[in-house]
């Protein structure tokens, strides 16, 4: 078992699979629709300063999303 | 008859559009929306059909502005071509399964199939004919491959018949993929690697400074040599014609509309001020060619997918800003002409950021027209008077920007967007949309700049502007530090900017002048046609709140320069 933590805490280039999604049906919808959905593996790319946004990996694929959805995914990291 | 092309953002859908239709394309905006899409013909039956690139998106749940539209869109076609990302069959599926829900004849285009082998992807499309039940074709829209066989397979476009709740439906697309999709093992490609270079901070804003950079250096090369090896040298052949009119003219009311004043017995084309001398001029030989190069190095930014980058980068700073990152696009258009740039603050999501983001982009990004008199005025003193003018705009879009985000309730929302890959852009959808600006360039810019110069003629020949020179005295000349003749450039600037920052030249202005000038005149209002759309957009309450901090701004900005420098 790895340890759980949401995508804004993770440490950059680090790996793992998304376990929960807090929100409502609209946000899961909107994130799903860009790939990230619960059992989806994905890797954090980049987090940028001030509490800028955070770029993961998800199906070779890059998307940006802001922190505070970011605080709301939660993963199993590798 | 309607085809509708529909799909995600960024799978390529404007350059299939480009391949199917003609040259004869528009961009028109969704009657009585803002959001903007490309319609153009193509043959199909016999038949001359409508062909439109529907906004892109990813479900048929109307919860933006672009989906709004896309539905409606949707009501009114005949026929879709869904437009997939091979390399993302999975949440491109979301959207197709969804138009299979419809009642309408859809075929599905695995677009980008190369990316997708580079990437170790391997999608059974006879497989996925079979379970979708509509035709499948897969094309490489870059390269015109498959558009053939897509056109030839328009005909065996047919309705689904899916009925599917939210969960059926990913359970659905997980089936689908687990049974038509093979991903093989890879390495990372230089493209991916310098895409992820170019989004972590510590390397992606140096190359965000080199490309901005290489960008202006561009425009100006191409600008400046477009100027002095096309435009002037046509010029020197229509400047004996305007002569030799101007001698058959004699002197009188006419030859001062038309031809203007003769400088030392001469043509010259930014201080005459008549309708065939500066008004073809300023457009065309001293416009133009920064339009022109402006929007060439704006198409490839945008379509190499390196915007979308940028917008990450300074997400950020943005945000302090009441803004995100996605509303850089609109600031950069702005430097192109601020009505493109208006228009575009309407994929913003809030009122209070279309509020920002109009405010900020009308009042300090000078476009393209205002930069290119402003780089002769100012430029003529060295690059020094160009830099405070420039760092000024900016300290001034920063501070209001921070100002407004505190003073204006309500929250901002966050960045929340794909990333494409990078990739090279095709030519031909280039030039097309190149075209497509410079023709609105043209017929927008082209009039008021007649326009601004008749009313010049008019308002010195009625003595207007002589009177409104003695009353704006205190303002023009005890705060701001101008001759009072700048008062004409203040009134003109209304109509066209670089028609107004033109008419600065003959006043022989000091460097200091000349940077108070510009800077009031980028401030102090926009032109009409950014005004208009600004009503359109803010409505008449709104823009008058905006035109307000305006004016005031502009003042309080022009009095200081002219204090300290």
């Amino acid at each position: 078992m790895g340890e759980f933590q949401t995508l804004a805490g993770m440490v950059v280039g680090k790996e793992g699979t998304i376990k929960k999604i807090e929100g409502g049906y609209g946000l899961q919808r909107r994130l799903a629709c860009l790939g990230l959905r619960v059992g989806k593996t994905i890797r954090k790319v980049a987090s940028e300063p001030l509490r800028g946004p955070i770029v993961v990996e998800v199906d070779g694929g890059h998307i940006a999303i802001g922190r505070g959805v970011a605080e709301k995914v939660w993963v199993e990291v590798k | 008859m309607k085809i509708l092309l529909m799909g995600n953002p960024n799978v390529g859908k404007s350059v299939i559009f480009s391949r199917l239709t003609g040259t004869n394309v528009i961009a028109s905006n969704y009657p009585g929306t803002t959001v903007e899409f490309m319609k153009g013909t193509m043959k199909f039956r016999e038949e001359k059909v409508e062909v439109l690139d529907v906004p892109g998106v990813y479900s048929l749940e109307p919860t933006s502005k672009a989906e709004e539209v896309a539905v409606k869109m949707l009501e009114e076609g005949n026929m879709v071509i869904n437009v997939v990302d091979s390399t993302h069959l999975e949440r491109n599926l979301y959207l197709t399964l969804q138009l299979l829900e419809r009642k309408i004849p859809v075929i599905v285009v695995l677009n980008l199939w190369d990316e997708a082998k580079h990437k170790g992807i391997e999608i059974d499309k006879e497989k996925l004919e079979k379970i979708l039940g509509v035709p499948v074709v897969s094309t490489v829209a870059i390269a015109g491959e498959g558009i053939n066989e897509l056109v030839l397979r328009l005909e065996e476009a047919k309705p689904g018949n899916l009925k599917l709740s939210e969960e059926e439906r990913w359970k659905k697309i997980g089936e689908i993929v687990s049974q038509v999709q093979r991903v093989y093992h890879r390495h990372h490609t230089f493209s991916e690697v310098l895409g992820e270079a170019s989004v972590k901070p510590l390397t992606g804003i140096p190359i965000a400074l080199g490309v901005m950079f290489l960008t202006f250096t561009i425009i100006r090369f191409v600008g400046e040599n477009l100027i002095s090896y096309v435009f002037d040298p046509l010029f020197e052949f229509y400047t004996p014609i305007v002569i030799i009119f101007s001698h058959f003219l004699g002197s009188g009311f006419i030859h001062d509309i038309l031809i203007g004043q003769l400088i030392n017995g001469e043509i010259d084309y930014f201080q005459s001020m008549g309708l065939i001398t500066t008004g073809i001029y300023v457009p065309f030989a001293a416009v133009l060619p920064y339009v022109f190069a402006f929007y060439l190095v704006l198409g490839f930014l945008e379509d190499s997918g390196y915007l979308p980058r940028l917008a990450v980068l300074v997400d950020n700073v943005m945000h302090k800003l009441g803004l995100h990152g996605s509303a850089i696009v609109s600031m950069l258009l702005g430097l192109g002409c601020n009505v493109p740039g208006a228009l575009s603050t309407r994929v913003l999501e809030t009122k209070r950021q279309r509020f920002i983001a109009a405010t900020l982009m009308a009042i300090a990004v000078p476009c393209m027209a205002q930069t290119a008199i402003i780089l002769g005025l100012v430029g003529m003193h060295g690059a020094f008077g160009l830099g405070i003018v420039f760092i000024t705009l900016f300290i001034v879009w920063l501070t209001l920007g921070l100002i407004l985000n505190k003073i204006m309730g309500g929250e901002s929302p966050e960045i929340f967007m794909e990333i494409p890959p990078y990739r090279i852009p095709y030519w031909g959808a280039l030039l097309k949309k190149l075209w497509i600006r410079i023709r609105s360039f043209l017929v927008e810019a082209v009039p008021f700049v007649l326009l601004g110069v008749f009313i010049v003629n008019i308002l010195y020949a009625l003595g207007i502007i002589q009177f409104l020179g003695e009353i704006t005295a205190p303002i023009v000349t005890g705060l701001l530090g101008l001759p009072k003749e700048a008062v004409v450039a203040l009134v003109i600037g209304f109509l066209r900017k670089d028609v107004a920052v033109g008419m600065l030249l003959p006043l022989g202005l000091t460097m200091k002048q000349a940077v108070v000038a510009s800077v009031v005149l980028a401030m102090y209002f926009p032109c009409i046609a950014t005004f208009t759309v600004l009503v359109k957009e803010l409505g008449i309450l709104g823009m008058t709140k905006s035109a307000l901090i305006m004016v005031a701004l502009a003042l309080f900005v022009g009095t200081i320069l002219n204090l300290i420098l």
